[in-house]
């Protein structure tokens, strides 16, 4: 049925082989390791930041490995990086007001 | 009234091709875009709920520990990894999906479907727990260990049901997606053309995989050493 459409262009995503997705699988899969490891050592006030130091690269390599985002278009990375800084908006604004509180306590 | 389009000229058109893009290339990047436009609304969506769960977590962290205890830790790593198997089965139906290979998209589509229902069937067993341990808040909420937290303790089950309660809607929804794109490929509808439907399915799915990777590190794991 495709004779007569060589003027629809095709999505011209490269296809990746299927051992980039075996090792994000394996990537992913120690990252899960590491952070139950890492939980159950009390690393002091590290233990947080390593958890989500972890889970932000498994984020980054799901979203761009398994979502695409590495082929995606630039207009795409808008959106993507857009949510991300609007998130750090919503926190950082937050917690200028909440984690100051404190000070005038201490 | 019929909607066709009746084109003056001779060409055929992709039957899934909408009239309002110029060509298949153009319809994928706008399925693409627009479901990032909505998961940008759900990465802001669950960061409001965990970012109230933050606030509470430094006001209260000895119910907070006390709260991640109470939790199925192995239960927890377990559904987390089914959750990876599933969007590497998930990754690689869209890839069969680019090389048009029908067959492909359906096993792989059909693996991600039974990691989903493993996930929600593992979920299922803590709720029913949670629920014996007198653990959902409310009027329910019968669980008094230490009797001085209980009250933060419930705040932080709080947190755990709807977080995790909507993360399981959201797989159930998604199991919904997957019986229907798994209903199209079985109607040959995809082709290396025509496959942005597996795509954006994919996008959702990964996300929700997304969210479990940040709750299991804060409902599950937080001072696991104590």
């Amino acid at each position: 049925m495709n004779e007569h459409l060589d003027n629809e262009h095709a999505p011209h995503v490269p296809i990746a082989p299927v051992w980039t997705y075996l090792l994000v699988f394996a990537a992913l899969s120690v990252g899960t390791i590491l952070t139950v490891v890492a939980a159950h050592y009390d690393l002091g006030r590290l233990n947080t930041p390593i958890a989500l130091l972890i889970a932000t690269v498994k984020t980054v390599l799901v979203i761009l490995f398994f979502m695409h985002a590495i082929h995606s278009s630039r207009l795409t990375w808008v959106v993507i990086i857009g949510s991300f800084i609007w998130l750090g908006v919503l926190f950082v604004l937050t917690f200028s007001d909440y984690l100051t509180r404190f000070w005038a306590i201490n | 009234m019929s909607v066709a389009i009746d084109h003056d000229d001779d060409h055929v058109h992709h039957p899934f091709l909408q009239h309002q893009f110029e060509d298949l290339g153009q319809q994928h990047e706008a399925s693409t875009l627009g479901m990032w436009v909505f998961l940008s609304t759900e990465i802001l969506f669950f960061g409001g709920i965990l970012l109230a769960y933050w606030v509470y977590r430094l006001a209260y962290p000895a119910a907070w520990a006390v709260g991640a205890s109470l939790q199925n830790r192995t239960f927890g790593a377990v559904n987390t990894f089914v959750l990876i198997c599933s969007s590497l089965t998930m990754a690689l139906a869209v890839r069969e999906a680019q090389l048009g290979r029908r067959k492909g998209i359906i096993a792989f589509l059909i693996l991600t479907l039974i990691f989903g229902g493993i996930f929600i069937t593992i979920k299922g067993v803590e709720y029913h727990t949670h629920w014996e341990e007198g653990l959902f808040p409310g009027s329910h909420f019968t669980w008094n260990e230490h009797p001085e937290l209980a009250s933060k303790v419930q705040l932080f089950m709080m947190f755990y049901w709807s977080l995790t309660g909507l993360h399981a809607l959201h797989m159930v929804i998604g199991v919904g997606l997957l019986i229907w794109i798994i209903s199209r490929a079985w109607r040959d509808h995809f082709n290396p053309e025509y496959y942005s439907p597996v795509e954006v399915m994919g996008l959702y799915w990964h996300f929700v995989d997304i969210v479990w990777i940040f709750l299991f590190a804060f409902l599950y794991l937080i001072h696991a050493h104590t």
